[in-house]
């Protein structure tokens, strides 16, 4: 249903491999503020995932491999988006690096660092959007997580959307920038560790008074509200583009369906 | 000094079921960081300064023969020592020499990391000398008999309540009975017991925070004074340093101090901070009759020349640590070797082999925290990358790790294969989920439920449900 005349910049759509498996509603979203500021958004069907596991476990040879796959998938678009800063930073700020002996790929890898962005900060940073026409009853907290905040410089921007949202109410919770112990393979590999760091978590939640909890990333919001879940809080979990989006009237995460 | 960092993963564990350990953690953490955010904040020129620092360190790591020969120069000048250990033995073997010569019975120390690092304190013991560590943090620990936690805050893991039991225990045969419960009883009586043995002290050791090239001075901070005593009342100063501590000048050591602090503790200053250029000068009222300089390459050189070389620029102000949330949870002994937190999780590999620290650089969640406080800018996280990818290349990682990591590797980079996959997987673990819409317990993912439930998926992926409303078209 794309039009056959595209109009405003064209953007391929990163669908990360946690969007795209566990929650596809939030690749939706992305899609409509993103086509809601005049983008014209395609999803290439050749992409799996970032690479950042191998990445993070020292496998540079499989990143690489994967890395040059999103390379090629992602050729010829204006703009690169996605609804996470980890993978976004990824492929901004890592994949530049492997290539570093390597000039052919490492120029192909600069010019797709270039045209990519995470998805809050595209829309205010590069799309200069202000505002987004959507409700939301409830008082929510914002976790910044820490890719997005620390590599891309994700933080005022998801706010200064969310505060446009009607019926919305901030509060923001201590410790707002301190990791909520996913890190990936770190969660699994150091489960202890990464409960005990998600339980903190979870207590300057529940402190903020919130309803509901929101973030730029899945990874994260997963940890955390399976956490909630598990300690048995009532805290809601949507990605903050469900909620600019006005498609947070579903379940949230680790919610069962309404039926 | 014992490398215990093959057990980190237990110990971890042991750590966070530790209730005294994690009260006082908890009182900790948040002391620090906000300390410093205020300090940083205070300061306009803050940024600026690690970027001078970061700049001041890469020059003088360029030229650092040039500067260490400088500084050698300059210490003999004022008569002073300078000695060249190049591992922990010869460090060992010097300190040891020294102390024999001037006879000593008695040796108070400063706080200083080398000398946990080469293991001082043992073979000094072992000659039948007495070492008392004058740093109340050091003295706590010593008494304990326990490693430093913290490379700052060497006793951060004790409690208020812990340190009152361990006074009374040890000070009951000085004739101090009194159980003591406020910090400031607590921190005098310490300062009774020290005076007396800073008098007696033939021999005494402090670190060197920074060397200064241009003077041939070393000057170390504290905040209580315990340096300045140690260093002038014995009648001979040993200072042990690492190679990469030097500066070119005294204007470069000030850019420094006015970060180490703030980065440190948040204060704006340290309380002491005290220079020394060689022995007592005639007419000096005070100061040892002999100053010697130990300077410790135990592998900093081979470090200059490889991948970490930007960790020579690290001033050990423990920012890093105080900011890890991984630090944190566990605390610094769950690292098991002289230095934690993050700056230890790229050190302790590169001292006692990536096999024996495997689990340092992996328990690290790369949040970025500790490089965004650094004061002299470090990439803390990319360095512990690279150290996972010598693990992997050495195939030091366990072999389920490095299966799972392959077959997902080879099912990623086939954009079919992997759909149909996830698509099934999807469907599969969405219809079983929908119920409840988590799992408690799911085989192949029990270390993630283990403390948390999973998320189910929604059902379909997004590519297929994408396609399915947008068609084939995009
Ligand atoms: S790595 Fe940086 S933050 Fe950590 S102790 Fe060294 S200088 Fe301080």
């Amino acid at each position: 249903m794309t039009s056959p005349v595209p109009a405003g910049p064209r953007i391929g759509l990163f669908a990360t491999c946690l969007m795209d498996s566990f929650r596809p509603s939030v690749g939706f979203a992305a899609v409509k503020l993103l086509e809601d500021a005049g983008c014209t958004v395609e999803v290439p069907a050749a992409q799996t995932c970032c690479g950042q596991p191998a990445l993070n476990s020292g496998d540079f040879a499989t990143t690489r491999r994967l890395a040059k796959q999103v390379i090629e998938t992602f050729a010829g678009f204006d703009y690169v988006v996605g609804p996470s800063g980890s993978c976004m930073a990824t492929i901004k700020n890592d994949y530049p690096q492997l290539f570093a002996d390597d000039p052919q790929w490492r120029e192909k890898a600069e010019d797709l660092s270039r045209r990519s962005f995470e998805l809050l900060s595209f829309l205010t940073d590069v799309l200069k959007v202000d505002r987004v026409k959507a409700r939301f009853e409830g008082t929510v907290t914002y976790h910044d997580s820490c890719s997005g905040l620390r590599e891309l410089g994700v933080k005022a921007q998801p706010r200064k959307l969310l505060a446009t949202v009607e019926g919305l109410k901030l509060s923001e919770m201590q410790d707002a920038e301190t990791c909520c112990g996913f890190g990936g393979t770190f969660c699994v590999k150091y489960p202890d560790i990464s409960e005990k760091m998600a339980s903190d978590k979870v207590a300057n939640i529940e402190a903020s008074g919130a309803g509901t909890l929101l973030g730029g990333d899945l990874g994260c919001l997963m940890n955390i509200a399976g956490r909630m879940k598990r300690l048995g809080k009532p805290v809601r979990v949507f990605h903050a583009a469900e909620v600019l989006a006005g498609m947070a009237d579903g379940p949230g995460l680790a919610e069962p369906e309404v039926r | 000094m014992q490398v215990l960092s093959p057990q980190f993963k237990p110990r971890a564990t042991l750590a966070l079921k530790d209730a005294s350990l994690q009260a006082a953690l908890g009182k900790a953490r948040g002391g620090f960081v906000d300390k410093r955010a205020a300090a940083a904040a205070e300061l306009p020129e803050f940024e600026q300064l690690r970027e001078e620092a970061k700049a001041i360190k890469e020059h003088t790591l360029d030229h650092l023969d040039f500067y260490l020969e400088r500084f050698e120069e300059r210490v003999k000048a004022q008569g002073g020592q300078v000695h060249w250990a190049r591992n922990a033995e010869d460090a060992q073997r010097i300190v040891l020499e020294i102390c024999r010569k001037a006879n000593a019975k008695t040796v108070t120390k400063g706080k200083s990391m080398v000398s946990e690092e080469v293991g001082i304190n043992e073979v000094l013991e072992q000659e039948g000398i007495e070492v008392i560590e004058t740093d109340l943090g050091e003295y706590i620990i010593q008494l304990a008999k326990e490693p430093p936690s913290h490379i700052i805050a060497p006793a951060v893991h004790k409690t208020k309540a812990q340190v009152s039991e361990l006074f009374h225990a040890h000070h009951s045969k000085l004739g101090l009975t009194k159980v003591l419960t406020e910090v400031a009883d607590l921190v005098n009586e310490a300062r009774q017991v020290l005076r007396g043995k800073f008098f007696r002290a033939d021999v005494g050791i402090t670190g060197g925070n920074f060397l200064v090239a241009e003077t041939g001075s070393s000057i170390i901070v504290t905040n209580e004074g315990n340096g300045d005593l140690t260093q002038t009342l014995a009648r001979v100063h040993i200072v042990t340093s690492g190679i990469e501590r030097v500066v070119p000048t005294l204007d470069d050591a000030t850019t420094f101090l006015r970060l180490l602090a703030r980065s440190a503790t948040g204060q704006e200053t340290e309380t002491y901070t005290t220079v020394s250029s060689g022995p007592r000068r005639p007419g000096d009222p005070d100061g040892p009759e002999e100053y010697h300089v130990v300077l410790v390459d135990n592998g900093r050189s081979k470090m200059l020349a490889g991948r970490f070389r930007e960790m020579l620029r690290c001033i050990r102000c423990g920012a890093c640590m105080n900011h890890c949330p991984v630090y944190g949870a566990i605390g610094g002994h769950a690292y098991g070797w002289v230095y934690p937190g993050p700056m230890g999780s790229v050190l302790t590999p590169l001292f006692v082999g990536l096999d024996a620290a495997y689990d340092l650089p992996n328990a690290c969640t790369l949040n970025g925290r500790c490089q965004s406080v650094c004061p002299v800018k470090i990439p803390l996280p990319d360095l512990l990358r690279e150290l996972r990818h010598m693990q992997h290349e050495a195939k030091l990682s366990p072999w389920y790790q490095r299966a799972a990591l392959a077959a997902w590797g080879f099912v990623a980079s086939r954009p079919r294969l992997y759909h149909a996959l996830t698509g099934l997987a999807v469907r599969a673990l969405g219809w079983l989920g929908r119920g409840r819409g988590r799992f408690g317990y799911l085989p192949l993912a029990s270390a993630w439920t283990k403390g948390r439930d999973l998320p189910a998926p929604q059902g379909k992926t997004f590519q297929e449900a994408w396609r399915e409303r947008r068609g084939k078209s995009s």
